[in-house]
């Protein structure tokens, strides 16, 4: 594994997009279901086809989050869950070979130590950080500590975001440009949302890099849906939820793992619509 | 400490919404546009003198302003025999300060053509208000509240669902305050369409903090010209109690610029800042982000937020506006915990001095003022903010004195003696006593 998360992340986009596919995203809070149980189902999603993974920080108030996400984060902070564990959740699953980033709320950055956060994540093999609550505006220390230790920082634009705002924000971004898919807190949803298409596209018109969707998205055919115009698809509730409904911890990990591998069909399934299409 | 070429506080906060390094906006990006729309629609409202007519208008006709200010001459001697000047903004409809920066929400949620407000609470005054305003100019309003709070504030519960409010109890977390504004956001971020948050502090991300503040600046404003009506000076200190901050704020704001006058918030230390259990954020907390700015706020080695503890709901809150950050480190300001049991204190001594059954929250205020009575001396001049009044507090307020009468079938279980002393537990330096001895409460 190198380090330098601009060239993991963006070669895991590259890597996917040379298979005509989009990259696949998923997301766990750190010690949820537990610290180890967390690692082993993060391990399983990359066996089954996830090309990213997200390790959540989890922060005593997540005002972007629905209630899924809130009862995981909940259960990892019961347990003890800190920022260390979750820098030792990242160089766990680094070992993996697969980008790693952490998606944070920006306060526990900052009491932590904007420049030491950075470094001690570059450190443990992280690749970059996704940061739900940091505008670019506010960015500005945060951005000179992911120059200096190597890391991508990747924050969201919404469907609410004029153009101006777009081009701003993915100025500041590496690796990819996060699109929350819906105004709306985090958690599957039946159908995934129609404003998502045009977001995206309206972030290529300002920015070469990778469009990732997130928010919403639970099966195989809704991530085919998203990977038909987007670059990435991240899924975070769904993969919550499998861990949340098992009888078990070992259960759980099976139920991850068949999601991931539902999920991963799904994003390669744009690929045969596409040649289909050009054929 | 900040001095020397810092800008002056009054001034501030600056254009992207800072006081120095404090404030901001720390939110979602799908906010960012309700922000952005937001604050040109205050500044437009600001800058039309057909709103604040509007705005004044309601508050003379309506919240009945402007609020007295009474000179609390029995109060007095407990503070040394300094001067309490009370600001009743307990007098207003809907019985606390709320009303103005809701008001002023309220007119401008309609003027941005939003059909819905919706709002956090704790102690559940600015749910009351909030929902009194929405029935006023016919908006939908749906209130957050904790669930704890929903427990110890049942009347405001009531008093909300009356006016044809929806109150949704929050479950998440402490069950508190913050968590109600979470789960504000969370509906915000879903809704900001058609729905205006109706923000009851002056924290939260830019323009909240200001544009509470500026609604809120007539307290200060009227107590100026009533301070310099009735002793031909300015006062020499101003006291107001400190969750959010609004109500000190409001009052603070006038005075800023003069230098003469000592601006003191007054915390919840709960049970005391050294057993862990208080809000007293400014106090003891350090600086970091909660809910879209930076400012102080209580929070553990990892920046998760503590959990915090006082017996006054609407103080019970782990964060502060950023212009008190501002304040406390300029110097401008100080800043200290008044525990419950000296709040319940002063509650007892408002009541039986004055007849005034003060909100818990400002009986923080009180405590305070006495304490710098004592100190400042028979001759100073100090201004209580009496943000509030007690109606919604004299369930707890009964439980901790001791004061319901039991049915007959339990009093015969209980001796006299017994509860002379659990009515004592509140109680009270020699200096501070009143009342007949023996008396309860």
């Amino acid at each position: 594994m190198e380090p330098g998360g601009a060239i993991v992340i963006a070669a895991a986009f590259a890597g996917a997009r040379a298979e005509g596919r989009a990259a696949l995203i998923g997301y766990l809070p750190a010690g949820f279901p537990s610290f180890d149980g967390c690692v082993r189902a993060l391990h399983a999603m990359v066996e089954f086809g996830v090309d990213i993974v997200e390790v959540g920080l989890p922060y005593s108030d997540p005002l972007m989050d629905g209630p899924t996400i809130q009862a995981a984060v909940d259960r990892a902070l019961f347990a003890g869950t800190g920022t260390r564990e979750v820098l030792a959740t990242v160089g766990e699953v680094a070992r993996s070979g697969v980008p790693v980033l952490v998606m944070t709320y920006w306060n526990p950055v900052e009491r932590y130590g904007v420049t030491r956060f950075a470094a001690e994540l570059a450190d443990a093999g992280g690749s970059g950080v996704i940061t739900p609550d940091l505008t670019p505006e506010e960015g500005g220390d945060w951005l000179a500590a992911c120059d200096g230790a190597g890391l991508d920082p990747v924050l969201l634009v919404a469907p609410s975001s004029t153009d101006a705002r777009l081009a701003k924000i993915a100025s500041v971004c590496r690796g990819f440009v996060y699109a929350a898919s819906t105004m709306g807190v985090t958690g599957a949803r039946a159908a995934v949302s129609a404003v998502a298409p045009g977001l995206v596209a309206r972030v290529r018109e300002v920015s070469d890099l990778p469009v990732a969707v997130g928010l919403g998205v639970s099966n195989g055919e809704q991530a085919a849906e998203v990977a038909s115009y987007a670059d990435g698809v991240i899924v975070g509730s769904a993969l919550v939820r499998a861990l949340l409904d098992a009888p078990s911890e070992q259960a759980g990990v099976r139920a991850v793992s068949a999601l991931a591998a539902d999920l991963a069909t799904g994003v390669r399934r744009r690929s045969e619509r596409r040649r289909g299409a050009a054929d | 400490m900040i001095t020397g070429a810092a800008p002056a506080p009054a001034a501030l906060p600056d254009e992207s919404g800072h006081f120095g390094p404090y404030g901001g906006r720390f939110v979602p990006e799908a906010l960012m546009a309700a922000l952005d729309e937001l604050e040109q629609a205050y500044a437009d409202a600001r800058a039309d003198p057909a709103f604040g007519a509007e705005l004044a208008e309601l508050h003379r006709s309506y919240t009945g302003r402007p609020s007295p200010l009474t000179d609390a001459k029995r109060l007095s001697p407990h503070a040394g025999g300094a001067r309490i000047l009370l600001k009743r903004e307990d007098l207003n409809h809907t019985g606390s300060h709320k009303i103005n920066n809701v008001l002023g929400q309220a007119l401008l949620t309609r003027r941005m053509g939003k059909p819905r407000v919706i709002a956090e609470t704790g102690a559940g005054q600015h749910g009351v208000a909030t929902a009194t305003a929405a029935a006023l100019l016919g908006l939908e309003c749906c209130v957050y509240m904790g669930e704890e709070d929903t427990v110890r504030q049942a009347l405001n519960v009531a008093r909300m669902r009356l006016l044809g409010a929806e109150v949704v109890p929050v479950c998440t977390g402490s069950r508190t305050l913050k968590d109600a504004i979470n789960e504000a956001m969370r509906d915000w971020v879903s809704t900001v369409d058609r729905t205006h948050y109706l923000l009851g502090t002056v924290a939260g991300p830019h323009p909240f903090p200001v544009m509470v503040r500026d609604f809120h600046a007539v307290i200060g404003q009227e107590t100026r010209a009533q301070v310099l009506e009735l002793t031909g000076q300015l006062p020499d200190a101003v006291a107001a109690c400190v969750g959010g901050g609004s109500n000190a704020i409001g009052i603070f704001h006038e005075f800023i610029g003069e230098e003469s006058v000592g601006l003191y918030g007054f915390e919840a230390a709960g049970d005391g800042v050294s057993t862990g259990r208080h809000a007293a954020t400014l106090f003891a907390g350090s600086p970091g982000v909660l809910h879209g700015a930076r400012s102080y706020l209580l929070q553990d080695a990892d920046g998760q937020t503590a959990v915090t503890h006082s017996i006054s709901a609407g103080l019970d809150y782990p964060g502060v506006g950023p212009e008190h950050a501002w304040l406390k480190d300029s110097g401008r300001a100080q800043y200290t915990g008044v525990t419950d049991a000296e709040a319940m204190e002063a509650f007892r001594l408002l009541c039986r001095t004055e007849g005034i059954i003060p909100a818990i929250e400002s009986a923080h205020a009180v405590h305070g003022a006495l304490q710098l009575g004592r100190r400042l001396g028979p001759d100073a001049v100090i201004v209580v903010n009496l943000s509030g009044r007690g109606d919604k507090d004299v369930d707890t307020a009964a439980r901790w004195f001791d004061v319901v009468d039991e049915p007959a079938s339990v009093r015969e279980h209980t001796t006299g003696a017994d509860r002379t002393e659990a009515g004592g537990v509140a109680a009270a330096p020699a200096d501070v006593t009143v009342g007949a001895p023996g008396e309860q409460m």
